[in-house]
């Protein structure tokens, strides 16, 4: 069975339904094949390849929902999964916001988002080890310091996306995706330190050189060293691009709508407030070529676009699918995101903090005293009450300069205080991955330390 | 029950010789070893929000993986379809990572001592859906009746069943039905002015659904979220800077997983990668620490009667009185460090290739009375429940978000404080345990550990025990 055939299945997934007494459904199905090459000390490690997909199905009886899926996409196969929603339909309670989008408001965006490079599927196996090889090996020749390493990998998948529903909507998409990484380990006095670099893009040639990968890993890894625990002490927090896309991460969470309505959010029953300094302006785009966040239709059939989330201080939007923005007596912003598995959550396209206009290295001379954050760890983030405590890794910052290298402290405050008490944002946006962020200086947090 | 009976055999009429044929195949090109593991997993999920049964979800996956081992290399594929095709193409991409001959002679299959930690005749999944919306339902009412100020409930029950074939080219057949199901409440509470605070509580098991009738009510997890929400709302905020922490029993083991538990695992130290490599004899924490991962305990979220790689589970001894005894082994590991098989190879799913994970980490029981542990504490920091943590298994820092913890001030809890995330090194922390209490308490049954991108259920467990010296990273 080849991916061509699999929008007719999804359409007549939805058939079957209506058969069995769905008054509406949606069908979506999923199709990947994988490959991972991990290598380490120079040795090749593990290789990994296959093939898999599923298919998942939401039904409506009425205003009652029910949802399945299978990875068996036989005729017996597909049967089974609509017999177990129509099943489960009848058990859930009616929902008056529950069902699908409006007519008029499925589609799909124009145009070739560049998702898709047919290059990835080729790729020759030794080539692709190859590449993991040089990745570590850069880090590895390094320093003498780096004298270990968790290895190099080359990881990529090809797949493709396929969405049909009873409201006369079918679309698809492929994807394809690579990346380079590396996880050097550096000594000193027998203290260890590991750190990583990665790059993906959606073809080979949009890769970082393995050889940048494994040094810019390495380098990161070496300024760990010696890592010593300060006072206890507030002071400015100056978060990486690595670091400052975490905070976005947290935002994400407070602007869902499912937060929103269930006022689970710090964010609930702000929109036209100023949370954020003048200078903060948060996006989401899910059309926006070639990146990691774009798709042209989301998981419910709904165009993607773009949908400032924050604007100059002001929250302007939350980011809902169909039944959020009823709750809310919105409409959905095109967000819904859902796996093979369950119902239609929320999720963001490319969402990402606009770049302000000056350097890092400017920011950084700005600061007398402070903490230059290169890792967090934990999971100590609230966002109903907006409560923020977490591990971090990073360089104390002295006169402007980076001093020696911290560890085992935790920063914390509160994100609306973060918000408002933002004092710099850097001018170093990088597209990588989804979420995206350019450096961004809080003016004061408390580090937990000695 | 004799293979001929088991769940592949009986379904999709998988023979011994089909599967002597595939490891065959996967060892054509001379790999040492080889082994597959087929999965039939069922799921299902219900979720009410709002009193409304808004979601409910069932379904299935299948496939198998293939493994091949030649020295320290592995290759893996897997396939979503049972036909032999395609099990026959996954073991020859499998054999792809060895070169050469094939070396192996055909061993036969032997199954091994069947035993059932989890004799569960009508698993969770195969009852009535109805009995578990009802179950649901019933915590959603008790949660919203513990307290007015309770204004959102959100209750998730979700089950499955797993049915897993191991057989290994060392002549090793196994098969196990694994029966799991969760519960889990979440209570929103909101006084006249502040924010609201959520409390979160939940447990299950590897039983029949009647354990939620006779063991662990509905309205016991309802009462307990709802309790936790309503004593945030008086909560200020945590103390930051080096204090003395006591944990409560129970869930706050999971501080064993993050600041020892991972460190232990031994791909980790093979690699010699791990805070806690080539540590083996060293006093690793206070001589009053005894800490053991036991896949055996019956009914367990984090039991197995047999490992992901056909080994039987087993209680492994990992801290002696502060003294490192040994590291947790997966089939790779203990081939190349020569060591014996602890039971601990772990996967997510077909998909994924196993690793050496935790299964129920917990400390021994020690002498100290609870109460005498929280008097003999001037100031400090209670914490009686967490979030969840983290690791840096080389640096061996770890970190923790309390979810429910107390100032202890003059030998007492007094006011609730939030937002509290402790802060450690793994080797180090553990060294300033100074009393450890004869309260020993698994947890409820709700670990979800996470390692390179696989999820796996597990368990934690600890007694009352105080440390000295800990990092607490607060605003106040």
């Amino acid at each position: 069975m080849t991916f061509d055939a699999l929008p007719e299945i999804a359409q007549s997934t939805i058939r079957q339904a209506l058969e069995a007494g769905a008054t509406d459904a949606e069908c979506t199905i999923s199709d990947g094949a994988e490959f991972s090459a991990n290598v380490r000390m120079g040795e090749l490690e593990t290789l990994k390849e296959a093939g898999s997909r599923g298919a998942g199905l939401r039904v409506l009886i009425g205003q009652r929902m029910g949802s399945s899926y299978t990875s068996d996409l036989t005729p017996e196969g597909i049967r089974m999964m609509v017999r177990s929603a129509i099943d489960l339909a009848g058990l859930t309670t009616e929902d008056p916001h529950a069902g699908l989008p409006d007519a008029d408001e499925l589609g799909s965006i124009k145009g070739d988002l560049g998702l898709f490079s047919d290059e990835v599927a080729g790729l020759e196996t030794d080539r692709k080890i190859d590449a993991a090889k040089r990745a570590e090996a850069a880090a590895l020749s390094y320093d003498p310091r780096i004298t270990n390493s968790e290895g190099g990998s080359f990881d990529s998948n090809v797949g493709g996306h396929v969405f049909a529903n009873s409201r006369g909507f079918t679309g698809w998409y492929k994807s394809s995706y690579c990346s380079i990484s590396a996880v050097p380990v550096a000594v000193l006095n027998g203290a260890m330190e590991r750190d990583y670099w990665f790059t993906t893009a959606r073809d080979f040639k949009g890769l970082e050189e393995p050889e940048y990968v494994g040094r810019k890993a390495a380098e990161r890894a070496l300024r760990r060293l010696g890592a010593v625990k300060v006072d206890t002490q507030k002071v400015p927090v100056i978060f990486e691009p690595r670091t400052a896309r975490t905070l976005l991460g947290n935002l994400f969470e407070a602007v869902e709508g499912r937060s929103i309505y269930r006022e689970a959010s710090f964010l609930a029953g702000k929109l036209g407030e100023k949370i954020a300094d003048s200078r903060f302006t948060l996006i989401d785009d899910g059309t926006m070529p070639r990146l990691f966040g774009s798709q042209p239709f989301d998981d419910e059939g709904v165009p993607t676009r773009r949908t400032p989330v924050i604007e100059r201080g002001v929250l302007k939007n939350y980011l809902l699918n169909t039944y959020t923005g009823r709750k809310l007596g919105m409409k959905t912003t095109g967000n819904a995101s859902r796996g093979i598995t369950g119902n239609a959550g929320i999720g963001h396209g490319n969402f990402y903090l606009e770049a302000g206009d000056k350097s890092p290295e400017e920011i950084l001379r700005g600061v007398k005293n402070g903490i230059l954050v290169t890792e967090l760890i934990g999971s100590g983030v609230n966002t109903v009450t907006g409560d923020y405590s977490r591990g971090a890794v990073g360089m104390w910052i002295r006169d402007g300069e980076l001093a020696f290298p911290v560890s085992e402290v935790t920063i914390a405050s509160t994100l609306q205080e973060m918000l408002l008490g933002i004092a710099e944002i850097g001018n170093d946006l990088e597209f990588r991955g989804s979420v995206s962020a350019p450096t961004i200086m809080i003016g004061e947090m408390t580090v937990a330390g000695r | 029950m004799s293979f001929s009976d088991s769940f592949f055999a009986a379904k999709f009429g998988i023979s011994r010789r089909d599967l002597e044929n595939y490891l065959s195949e996967a060892l054509s090109r001379g790999g040492d070893y080889a082994d597959l593991y087929f999965e039939y997993l069922a799921t299902s999920s219900l979720s009410i929000d709002e009193s409304i049964v808004k979601s409910a979800t069932q379904g299935v996956s299948l496939g198998v993986g293939v493994r091949v081992i030649s020295g320290e290399r592995t290759g893996y594929a897997y396939s979503g379809d049972l036909s032999p095709e395609k099990i026959r193409h996954a073991a020859q991409v499998a054999a792809m990572i060895a070169a050469g001959p094939s070396k192996v002679e055909k061993t036969p299959l032997e199954e091994g001592a069947k035993r059932n930690l989890y004799p569960v005749l009508t698993a969770p999944l195969e009852t009535a859906f109805k009995e578990r919306v009802e179950l649901a339902q019933r915590a959603e009412k008790a949660a919203r009746a513990y307290d007015s100020r309770i204004f959102q409930v959100q209750v998730v029950y979700a089950d499955n069943l797993r049915q897993v074939l191991v057989a290994t080219s060392d002549g090793s057949l196994s098969y196990d039905r694994q029966p799991l199901a969760r519960m889990s409440v979440f209570a929103l509470a909101r006084d006249k002015e502040g924010p609201p605070q959520q409390g979160h509580a939940g447990g299950g098991g590897r039983y029949e659904l009647d354990w939620f009738h006779k063991e662990r009510t509905p309205e016991y997890f309802a009462t307990e979220a709802a309790r936790q929400a309503i004593v945030q709302l008086g909560a200020a905020e945590a103390p930051a800077g080096e204090q003395i922490v006591v944990l409560g029993p129970g869930w706050p083991g999971v501080l064993l997983h993050e600041a020892v538990g991972h460190g232990l695992e031994a791909d980790f130290n093979r690699k010699g990668v791990s805070a806690f490599s080539g540590r083996i004899g060293q006093q690793v924490a206070s001589p009053l620490c005894t800490v053991v991962d036991d896949g055996t305990i019956g009914g367990r979220r984090g039991s197995l009667n047999v490992d992901d790689e056909g080994n039987e589970t087993q209680r492994n001894v990992l801290i002696e009185n502060g003294i490192l005894r040994g590291y947790l082994q997966d089939k790779l590991s203990s081939r190349i460090l020569g060591t014996a098989a602890t039971g601990s190879g772990r996967r997510e799913s077909y998909e994924h290739i196993p690793m050496p994970r935790m299964t129920n980490t917990f400390m021994l029981a020690g002498e100290s009375d609870p109460g005498d542990i929280i008097r003999s504490v001037p100031r400090g920091l209670y914490c009686a429940n967490f979030a969840g943590g983290q690791v840096d298994i080389t640096s061996g820092n770890f970190v923790f978000s309390a979810s429910e913890s107390y100032l202890i001030e003059d030998g007492k809890l007094t006011r609730p404080v939030r937002n509290a995330t402790l802060i450690g090194n793994g080797p180090e922390a553990m060294k300033y345990v100074s009393m450890v209490g004869n309260d020993l308490k698994l947890d409820e049954g709700i670990g979800v550990c996470g390692k390179e991108g696989q999820s796996v259920p597990v368990g934690v467990g600890i007694p009352t025990v105080r440390i000295d010296r800990m990092t607490v990273g607060g605003t106040a």
